[in-house]
C-alpha cells in the first residue's frame, strides 16, 4: 500500500525546481494516542482536570507515559468501564455523574473539568458532549466542563492537544467592542518560554499578548475579529480552524524552533502591528545574537550527521529544518503522522532536496529503511529506541521534545544539546 | 465505571504480551488502535529489553470501523508471520477490538498458516493484566501439549531409578526479579538432584512446551501467572504441583521439604546446609531495634503473603496491615490476615490503599511502585516487594526474591530504608539538637533526602466510643504541643490520636503535659 503523492502546496508552490514526494505507507503505526497529552496539559492547566472516560488500557497508557513519577497528586484520572457500563448507556451516564461528584469532593479547587473521550467511549458512542452539557447544569458556576477525544482511533499523539485547545476555543470570551487588535500565541509552552515572549512581544510593541491554554483555566483569553494569532505548536490543526470560526487571523510563519525560526514568528506578528526593521532588530537583536553564539559550540558535534526521524509528534519536519539549516545536519527521513500542508507551508521549501518524507507509518518497513540508512542518530519513541540502540544505532526519544522547552531563542541551543548528547554520550562510553 | 488515578494491573492483553515476550518464537498479533502500542515501551523501557516484544499491532482507525477492520486483522496477521517466522502465533484483541467483535481467532486460523494459532479470549472489561498472562500462559501450554495428552484414566509410572525430573512454571516478562528467581530455584532443585525438562515461560520454545508432559511435577514459582496451567498439566499429565513460594528463610525450608516429598529425594542435606544469612542477621543484637516494628503491606498476593511471614516471624516487625490487588487469591490474603489479626485490605483502589497506610502509620510500608509513592508522600521508609515497579527496580546486579539469596536480597532490602537502632535512639532523645530536625533522613542514606509530611490521618478518629468531648474540641496547652514534637514523627500522629481519644473518654477538654503522659501510661503495654 504505497503512495507517492506530489506535494501539492511546500515545495513546489514555492517555486522549487524538483518536484518533492511523499512516501505514505500503510501499517502498524507505532505512536501514542491522542490521551498521552494529557500528561503535559495538567501541569500547564494548573486548575483544570482531566478524567479519562476510557478503559484499563487508557489508563495504564496514561500512567506509563507519565512514569507515575510524579509526587504531586496528579490532576487526571480515569474513569475505567465495565461490563455494566457497556450494557446499558444510561447506566453509563449514572455512574458519569457519580464519579465527577466524587471528583468533585476530592478535588474541590478545580475549576475546570475535561471529560476526555477514548476509543471505547467512542466506539460505544457515550456522548460526552452531552454528558458535559448536563454536567455542566449541576456544577456550575464554579466548575466548567468541557470535552474531547483523545482516542487512538481519532488522534495521534500531539493531537489530543490539538483536541483539547479546540474544545476550549468556543469558551472563549468574545472581544471587548473598543479593543484593538491583539496577539494570541496558541499552544503549550513552557512557562519559562511564555515568560521570554512576552517580553519580546513588550519589547516590539506588539500586544496585547495573551496564551492559549493560559495557566490558570479562569483566565481564558478573549478572541474575535481583532485577535491575531501565531502557532506555536504545528499540531494545531482544528484549534487554528476554530479561531478562524471566530474570526480571528492565522499569521503564517516557521515555527518557533531555532534562530530562524523564532525570529520568522517573532517577525510575523511584529509585521501585523506594522513594527519596522530597525525597530525589530533593536527588539530581538540581543538575545538573536545570544543564541546563534550558543549555537556555535554544537555545529562541529552535529555537522555533516545524518538523522532519521520516525513519526510522532508532528514536530519533525521544523525540527529537521532547524537541524539542517542552522547546525547542517542531514535530514534522511522525515516521518511525521500527518502531514498538515497548509501550515507547513513556510518549513517545507526549507527542507534539503535530499530528504524523504513520510506521512503515516508502516512501522516494519521504516525500520527496515532505518537500517539500511544507517543513520548517525534516529529520532523515535520510547518503544524503538532501546532495540535501535541495541543494533548501534544512536537515539533520541522524541518524548523529551514535549517535556522540554525547546522554542525560542534562549532554548535554541538547549534543542540542539538534546541531539548532540545522544551522540557524545556513545562517543564516551568505553563499555 | 471505577476512578483511577493508578493502576496495579495493566488490561489483560499486557499479560499475554507477557507471556509472548519472555518466550521464544511466539508472536502475537493484537487488534488494537495505534495508542494501544505504548506497551512496547512497557518492556524496552522499564525492562530495558533490548528487543522490540514481539507483538504486531492492527492499528485500526476510525475510519476504518466503517469499513473492514476484519480484513485489515487479515493482513496483519498474515504479514506477521511471514516476516517473523513464529513456531506459534498468538491472535487475540484488546478492549475496543473487543467492541467490534472482529473475532480474530477465527480469521486466523482461516490463514491456514503451518504453525499452531492460539485464539485468545481476554475479557477487557471484566480482567486484568495477571489473569490475562495465567489464561494465555495456560491456552499456549494446551495448545503445544495437546499432541502428548494422554488417554483419560491414564496413571503416570513409577519412575524407577531414574532422576526425578519437573517443570518450573510461572516466570515472565516484566515479572518483579522473575529472571533471578529462576536462577534460585534452578539451583535449589539441582542440590536436590532433581532435572529440570522445561522452565517456562521465560526463554522457553514452543518445543518445549511440547515436551511439557515428560516432568514428574511442576513447581509453580508464581499461583498468579502458573496456577491454572498447573492445574490442567495435574489432571491431564497426572503432574502434582507445589503450594509453596520459596520466598523467605523458612518458606525456602519448607519448600525445599515438598519438593523433596515430590521427587522422592532426602532434604536434609540441603535444609541442614543452612544457607541462608537472613536468620543469623536477624538474631544478631544489633537487629533488637527491629522489633515490633510497625508494616504495611500491599502487593501481589503471593508477594504480600510472603513478605507478611518474613516480616512477622522472621525480622520480628509487626504486621499492621496486609493486602492485595489480586482479587482471584482474595481468599489466600485473608487466611494470612487471620495469622496477623488483622483485616486484608483487598483493592486494586489506589485511593484506598492510600487511606489505609495514611490510617495506620506504619514505621514501613513494603509494596508496590505505587506504595513506595505514598510513603514518599509521608515520609515513611519503604521497600518495593510487588508488581508493579519501575525502572529502578530491575537493578542491574543479581537480587532475586526466592531461596537463600532470596532472603539475603530481602533482608538487605527492608532493613536499609530503616533508621539504625541507635540512630533512633539519640534521634529521640535530643530532639533538640539543630541538626535532629524532623527533615533528618538515616544518616547513611545522605541528608535531605526525605520530604516529610507528618502522616495525619485525613478522616477524624472514629473509635472512640460515645466520647463525652467531641475529638474535634480537644484544645493542646502550649507546652503540650511542644512536649508532643519532642516526640519522633513517626509515632507523633499516633501520640496524638491516643491522647485526644483518652483526653476525650474522659471529658479532658484541654491537653496538658500530665495528659499527655497519662494517655502515654495508659496505652503502653
Ligand atoms: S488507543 Fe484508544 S484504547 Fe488505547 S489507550 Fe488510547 S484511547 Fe485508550
Amino acid at each position: 500500500m504505497n503512495s507517492m503523492a506530489p506535494l501539492e502546496a511546500g515545495r513546489a508552490a514555492q517555486g522549487c525546481s524538483s518536484a518533492p514526494t511523499v512516501l505514505r505507507q500503510r501499517g502498524q503505526r507505532e505512536v501514542f494516542c491522542g490521551l498521552t497529552g494529557i500528561v503535559w496539559l495538567h501541569r500547564k492547566i494548573q486548575d483544570a482536570f482531566f478524567l479519562v472516560v476510557g478503559s484499563r488500557t487508557c489508563a495504564h497508557l496514561i500512567q506509563s507515559a507519565a512514569g507515575v513519577m510524579i509526587f504531586a497528586e496528579p490532576r487526571f484520572a480515569t474513569a475505567i468501564m465495565d461490563e455494566r457500563d457497556l450494557a446499558g448507556l444510561a447506566d453509563a451516564n449514572d455512574e458519569l455523574d457519580r464519579i465527577v461528584a466524587r471528583l468533585v469532593e476530592r478535588r474541590p479547587d478545580i475549576k475546570l473539568l475535561f471529560l476526555v473521550g477514548s476509543c471505547p467511549s467512542e466506539v460505544i458512542k457515550l456522548d460526552l458532549a452531552r454528558a458535559a452539557a448536563r454536567l455542566s447544569k449541576v456544577y456550575s458556576p464554579t466548575l466548567r466542563i468541557l470535552n474531547y477525544s483523545g482516542s487512538g482511533i481519532e488522534t495521534t499523539f500531539t493531537q489530543g492537544e490539538d483536541a483539547c485547545l479546540a474544545s476550549l476555543v468556543p469558551e472563549l470570551p468574545a472581544e471587548d467592542g473598543a479593543a484593538g487588535q491583539s496577539l494570541l500565541v496558541v499552544g503549550a509552552l513552557a512557562d519559562v518560554v511564555e515568560d521570554q515572549f512576552r517580553r519580546l512581544f513588550n519589547a516590539l510593541g506588539v500586544g496585547p499578548v495573551h496564551f492559549l491554554p493560559p495557566r490558570r483555566s479562569t483566565d481564558l483569553p478573549a478572541a474575535g475579529p481583532r485577535t491575531r494569532f501565531l502557532l506555536a505548536q504545528p499540531f494545531l490543526n482544528d484549534t487554528a480552524r476554530a479561531l478562524e470560526e471566530r474570526g480571528a487571523t492565522l499569521l503564517p510563519a516557521l515555527f518557533p524552533l531555532g534562530v530562524e525560526g523564532t525570529t520568522a514568528w517573532l517577525k510575523a506578528a511584529a509585521d501585523a502591528w506594522g513594527v519596522s526593521d530597525a525597530a525589530f532588530d533593536a527588539a530581538v537583536g540581543a538575545a538573536r545574537t545570544r543564541s546563534i553564539a550558543a549555537l556555535d559550540k554544537y555545529k562541529d558535534q552535529l555537522g555533516g550527521k545524518r538523522i532519521f526521524f520516525f513519526p510522532d509528534s508532528q514536530l519533525e519536519i521544523p525540527l529537521a529544518r532547524f537541524l539542517a539549516r542552522e547546525l547542517a545536519m542531514q535530514p534522511v527521513e522525515v516521518g511525521t503522522p500527518y502531514l498538515h500542508q497548509q501550515h507547513l507551508a513556510h518549513e517545507l521549501p526549507l527542507l534539503p532536496d535530499t530528504t524523504l518524507l513520510s506521512e503515516g507509518q508502516d512501522v516494519e518497513r521504516q525500520l527496515d529503511r532505518c537500517h539500511a540508512e544507517t543513520p548517525d542518530i534516529v529520532v523515535c519513541g520510547l518503544g524503538l529506541a532501546n532495540p535501535l540502540e541495541a543494533t548501534g544505532l544512536t537515539t533520541k526519544w522524541s518524548i523529551e521534545l514535549l517535556f522540554t522547552p525547546i522554542q525560542g531563542y534562549e532554548q535554541a541551543a538547549d534543542l540542539a544539546e538534546l541531539f548532540a548528547r545522544p551522540l557524545v554520550r556513545r562517543a564516551r562510553l568505553e563499555v | 465505571m471505577q476512578l483511577t488515578l493508578w493502576t496495579y494491573e495493566g488490561p489483560p492483553h499486557i499479560g499475554a504480551m507477557r507471556i509472548a515476550t519472555a518466550m521464544k518464537g511466539v508472536h502475537y498479533v493484537l487488534h488494537a488502535p495505534q495508542g494501544d502500542t505504548y506497551a512496547d515501551l512497557l518492556f524496552t523501557m522499564i525492562e530495558r529489553r533490548d528487543r522490540r516484544p514481539p507483538v504486531t499491532y492492527t492499528t485500526f482507525q476510525a475510519r476504518d470501523l466503517g469499513g473492514d477492520t476484519a480484513e485489515l486483522f487479515k493482513s496483519a496477521a498474515r504479514e506477521a508471520y511471514d516476516r517473523f517466522q513464529p513456531d506459534a502465533l498468538l491472535v487475540g484483541a484488546s478492549c475496543t477490538a473487543e467492541l467490534i467483535q472482529d473475532d480474530p481467532g477465527g480469521l486466523a486460523k482461516a490463514l491456514g498458516l503451518p504453525v499452531p494459532v492460539v485464539p485468545l479470549e481476554l475479557p477487557a472489561y471484566q480482567k486484568k493484566e495477571n489473569w490475562g498472562a495465567a489464561e494465555t500462559f495456560y491456552q499456549l501450554v494446551r495448545t503445544c501439549a495437546a499432541p502428548s495428552v494422554p488417554a483419560p484414566g491414564w496413571q503416570r509410572p513409577p519412575r524407577g531409578d531414574a532422576r526425578p525430573r519437573c517443570n518450573i512454571l510461572g516466570p515472565t516478562a516484566l515479572g518483579f526479579r522473575h529472571r533471578d528467581d529462576l536462577v534460585e530455584v534452578r539451583t535449589l532443585l539441582d542440590e536436590l538432584g532433581i532435572d529440570v525438562v522445561v522452565a517456562a515461560p521465560l526463554e522457553a520454545t514452543v518445543q518445549d512446551l511440547m515436551r511439557i508432559g515428560d516432568a514428574d511435577f511442576n513447581v509453580v514459582m508464581y499461583p498468579e501467572l502458573a496456577g491454572q496451567a498447573a492445574q490442567w498439566l495435574e489432571r491431564t499429565f497426572r503432574q502434582p504441583r507445589t503450594k509453596t513460594v520459596p520466598i523467605g528463610a523458612a518458606a525456602t525450608q519448607d519448600f525445599i521439604r515438598e519438593v523433596a516429598t515430590l521427587a522422592g529425594v532426602d532434604a536434609e542435606p540441603l535444609l541442614n546446609a543452612r544457607k541462608s544469612r537472613l536468620p543469623w542477621y536477624s538474631r544478631s543484637v544489633d537487629s533488637t531495634y527491629l522489633t515490633g516494628k510497625r508494616v504495611f503491606i500491599f502487593g501481589d498476593a503471593t508477594h504480600a503473603i510472603a513478605a507478611a511471614r518474613i516480616a512477622q516471624t522472621e525480622l520480628g516487625f509487626k504486621v499492621v496491615g496486609l493486602g492485595s490487588y489480586s482479587r482471584e487469591f482474595a481468599r489466600d490474603v485473608r487466611e494470612a490476615a487471620k495469622l496477623y489479626d488483622v483485616e486484608a485490605l483487598i483493592t486494586d483502589d489506589y485511593l484506598e490503599v492510600e487511606a489505609k497506610v495514611q490510617e495506620l502509620q506504619p514505621e514501613l510500608v513494603l509494596g508496590t511502585q505505587m506504595e513506595r509513592h505514598i510513603a514518599k508522600r509521608l515520609g515513611v521508609p519503604s521497600a518495593v516487594i510487588s508488581a508493579p515497579m519501575h525502572v529502578q527496580d530491575f537493578p542491574a546486579r543479581y537480587s532475586p526474591q526466592m531461596g537463600f539469596e532470596g532472603a539475603n536480597v530481602i533482608f538487605d532490602s527492608w532493613v536499609h530504608p530503616l533508621m539504625m537502632g541507635l540512630e533512633e535512639h539519640l534521634l529521640a532523645m535530643f530532639r533538640d539538637d539543630f541538626e535532629f530536625h524532623d527533615d533528618a533522613a538515616p544518616s547513611h542514606l545522605g541528608h535531605g533526602t526525605a520530604q516529610r509530611v507528618e502522616a495525619e490521618p485525613s478522616a477524624p478518629v472514629a473509635s472512640a466510643p460515645a466520647p463525652q468531648m467531641p475529638v474535634s474540641s480537644i484544645i493542646w496547652a502550649a507546652e503540650a504541643e511542644k512536649e508532643l514534637s519532642k516526640i519522633p514523627f513517626f509515632v507523633r500522629g499516633k501520640a496524638r490520636r491516643n491522647t485526644e481519644r483518652y483526653a476525650s473518654e474522659r471529658g479532658v477538654a484541654t491537653v496538658t503535659i500530665e495528659t499527655l503522659y497519662d494517655a502515654k501510661a495508659h496505652y503502653s503495654r
